[in-house]
């Protein structure tokens, strides 16, 4: 009997077809569909200058965003040949640490959802909460953030950030905790996760697959061990592993990350060199619509000399915290606001880079840059030809190496096995499809 | 650095009847290889213990209908300012060369690459990294409108190694190596998704992400942004 696991569908995380093939209850056969969300990501990209698709990164893995920005820009900045300071590379591996934690919390408390724990599911989507208050803090946006520039990143940290992540993380250790207490040796949660969607290592080698679903067979990869990239050789983390290459192995490989992230955030804040220095040579910071009152009211004795607040997501345009995030690149970053406005060369830099017909130029090339994603290698092999607008803009999609494998995964077991290890794949179609 | 070198030493001198070239750009090793070697440069590179890639990445295909000859590619000023007193020419360091037709093509190093640095343009790119036949390279791969890109991963070695295949957009066939990595069969199908290129001995190869009647193939240069092609549901 053929059963049409249709494009819309509850259980289903995002669009995706899945014609089983039943036996009774045993899955003997399955086809997967997929393509139901592309939207030509590859192709904008050749249309748009090098830091347009900033957006378009966002929408690929849309649940942990942050980390398409940065690999997209190590991409472009490899192409440059460009270095990115060392408090854009701590914030960058802070802000993807904290989405990869967004991203496990989304597929463990989505799967266990569909397996009937609705309350894990809302523990962790309140956890999730409150790291999306960090990132809107930092980059004014939950979850469509744009935060990353080549060469550098939008804006600072804002201050109290370090505060307001201990407390955070205070609390989501607190819901893991719970979690945890509901569902690894809950009898039903373990008979329905553990032995179903079994693969091997040679298989989930062969497949290509990688991330928490091939370090749940065992095998030991992930980018930022290998081949580290920003500041990630400094840190300190364990990468779990896992045995049996089941559902059950992936719930609790996952469950580790989760913690091991924490780990890295926290060393990273202490080891973040030095932020920009606060105050003017009075002390004196008032807001920026209290200056402008001020000033038209015709209190402008002092003025000039006095440091002005604005928003915190705008901090990185500004010369107190531009040289700190930004790379000292006239090739490919815009410069403070104050030289744009203020004076000539400014203003010819910011030409340089904006206007049509100019812009960043890489040279001609090509680089092939991986980060590692919440699902795996999200891998950018970007090709230049010279001009304003990349000629080639290609995503290695982690998810669409283990949705290829899905039928390895799925035939043998019952189809109410396809609801866990469908859910433990964490497929997102924003990625698969792009 | 040395172990890529012997990289591509190695491959040299294992297959020379293949290799059209290869180079190192911004710490990647890229490898040319003729279509009719695939299978056979695969399998080693596979196989073989000094190089043990077993992780076949990524697989996809550029399109090079249009390289060097856009509008945006062209520098809008002729003649580049010249550098502030302050600042001195960054050096030239890489070179990045592809196969095929260079007619019209910007040379890296050129002005258009580095909008700051006139003095170097006339200082002009060095020797390349590496020593590659190039007529022979160009020769065999004139007119390869498209190239197909495996991109490879040796967990035991911690390295990658990227492949391209120069492939002709009339005759774009290549052997398929989904019998040497089991990833290769919706990679293969994307491929010929978007760009056309028929891969010999895949078992299943239809579209993936567009719709089974879909005309054409999109991510190909004169395959038009905006054209609308849509799928109107059943009649009854």
């Amino acid at each position: 009997m053929f059963l049409n696991v249709g494009p819309s569908h509850p259980a289903m995380h995002g669009i995706v077809r899945i014609v089983t093939e039943l036996d009774g209850e045993r899955i003997v056969g399955t086809d997967v569909e997929i393509g139901y969300l592309h939207r030509g990501f590859e192709k904008m990209c050749e249309r748009e200058p090098y830091n347009n698709a900033m957006p378009y990164t966002d929408r690929l893995n849309y649940v942990s965003p942050l980390i398409n920005n940065f690999g997209y820009c190590m991409a472009i900045e490899r192409l440059l040949d460009i270095q990115p300071t060392e408090r854009c590379q701590y914030i960058r591996v802070i802000m993807s640490e904290i989405s990869r934690i967004c991203d496990h919390l989304t597929c463990i408390g989505a799967s266990a959802m569909e397996l009937g724990a609705f309350t894990v599911f809302l523990y962790m989507i309140k956890a999730r909460e409150w790291l999306w208050e960090l990132i809107e803090a930092v980059t004014g946006a939950r979850l469509t953030i744009s935060y990353g520039r080549v060469g550098g990143v939008k804006a600072d940290l804002p201050e109290g950030f370090a505060q307001r992540t201990k407390q955070a993380f205070e609390d989501i250790r607190r819901v893991l905790l719970e979690c945890d207490t509901l569902l690894t040796r809950n009898r039903i949660f373990v008979d329905r996760m553990q032995g179903t969607g079994v693969i091997s290592k040679e298989d989930a080698i062969s497949y290509s697959i990688t991330g928490p679903f091939l370090r749940a067979t065992g095998v030991n990869y992930d980018v930022r061990r290998q081949q580290p990239y920003f500041v990630y050789d400094r840190m300190a983390f364990d990468v779990p592993l896992g045995e049996h290459g089941d559902n059950y192995d992936r719930y609790l490989v996952r469950m580790e990350e989760m913690e091991q992230s924490m780990r890295i955030v926290e060393q990273a804040l202490a080891g973040i060199p030095a932020g920009p220095v606060q105050v003017d040579h009075e002390g004196r910071v008032i807001p920026a619509a209290m200056m402008v009152d001020e000033a038209k009211l015709g209190h402008t004795r002092g003025l000039k000399a006095v440091e002005v607040e604005t928003d915190p997501t705008l901090s990185g345009s500004t010369k107190r915290f531009h040289g700190l995030i930004n790379s000292p690149e006239k090739r490919a970053v815009l410069p403070p606001k104050e030289d744009a406005y203020g004076n000539i060369e400014g203003l010819m830099h910011h030409f340089k880079l904006v206007m049509v017909g100019h812009g960043i130029r890489p040279p001609q090339g090509e680089v092939y840059a991986a980060v590692e994603g919440a699902n795996g290698e999200l891998g950018f092999y970007v090709v230049s030809d010279g001009s304003d607008r990349p000629y080639r803009v290609r995503v290695r999609p982690p998810c669409f190496t283990i949705m290829a494998a899905l039928p390895v995964l799925l035939v043998g077991d019952m189809l109410a096995d396809l609801v866990p290890t469908f859910g433990s794949v964490n497929m997102i179609g924003g990625e698969m499809d792009r | 650095m040395s172990e890529n070198l012997s990289l591509s030493a190695l491959m040299q001198e294992q297959f020379p009847q293949w290799v059209l070239g290869t180079h190192q750009y911004r710490g990647d090793e890229t490898l040319l290889i003729k279509r009719e070697g695939l299978l056979e440069v695969c399998r080693f590179l596979r196989d073989d213990p000094r190089t043990a890639f077993n992780f076949l990445m990524d697989l996809t295909c550029v399109d090079y209908l249009t390289f060097g000859k856009r509008l945006e590619s062209m520098p809008t000023t002729a003649t580049p300012s010249p550098l502030p007193y302050f600042m001195k020419p960054k050096p030239v360091t890489e070179q990045w060369e592809r196969t095929g037709d260079r007619a019209g093509t910007i040379r890296a190093g050129d002005r258009a690459g580095n909008i700051l640095s006139g003095e170097e343009v006339s200082a002009a790119a060095g020797p390349p990294t590496e020593e590659v036949p190039r007529a022979a390279e160009r020769a065999a791969a004139d007119g390869a409108r498209l190239e197909v890109v495996y991109h490879l991963y040796s967990h035991t070695r911690t390295r990658r190694l990227r492949l391209k295949v120069p492939v002709g957009a009339a005759d774009a066939v290549v052997d398929s190596v989904t019998g040497l990595w089991k990833a290769a069969d919706w990679f293969e199908r994307e491929v010929w998704d978007m760009f056309g290129v028929r891969f010999e001995g895949h078992p299943n190869l239809k579209r993936i992400l567009m719709y089974e009647p879909f005309d054409g193939h999109p991510l190909r240069k004169d395959y038009p942004v905006n054209k609308r092609q849509p799928l109107l549901g059943p009649t009854n």
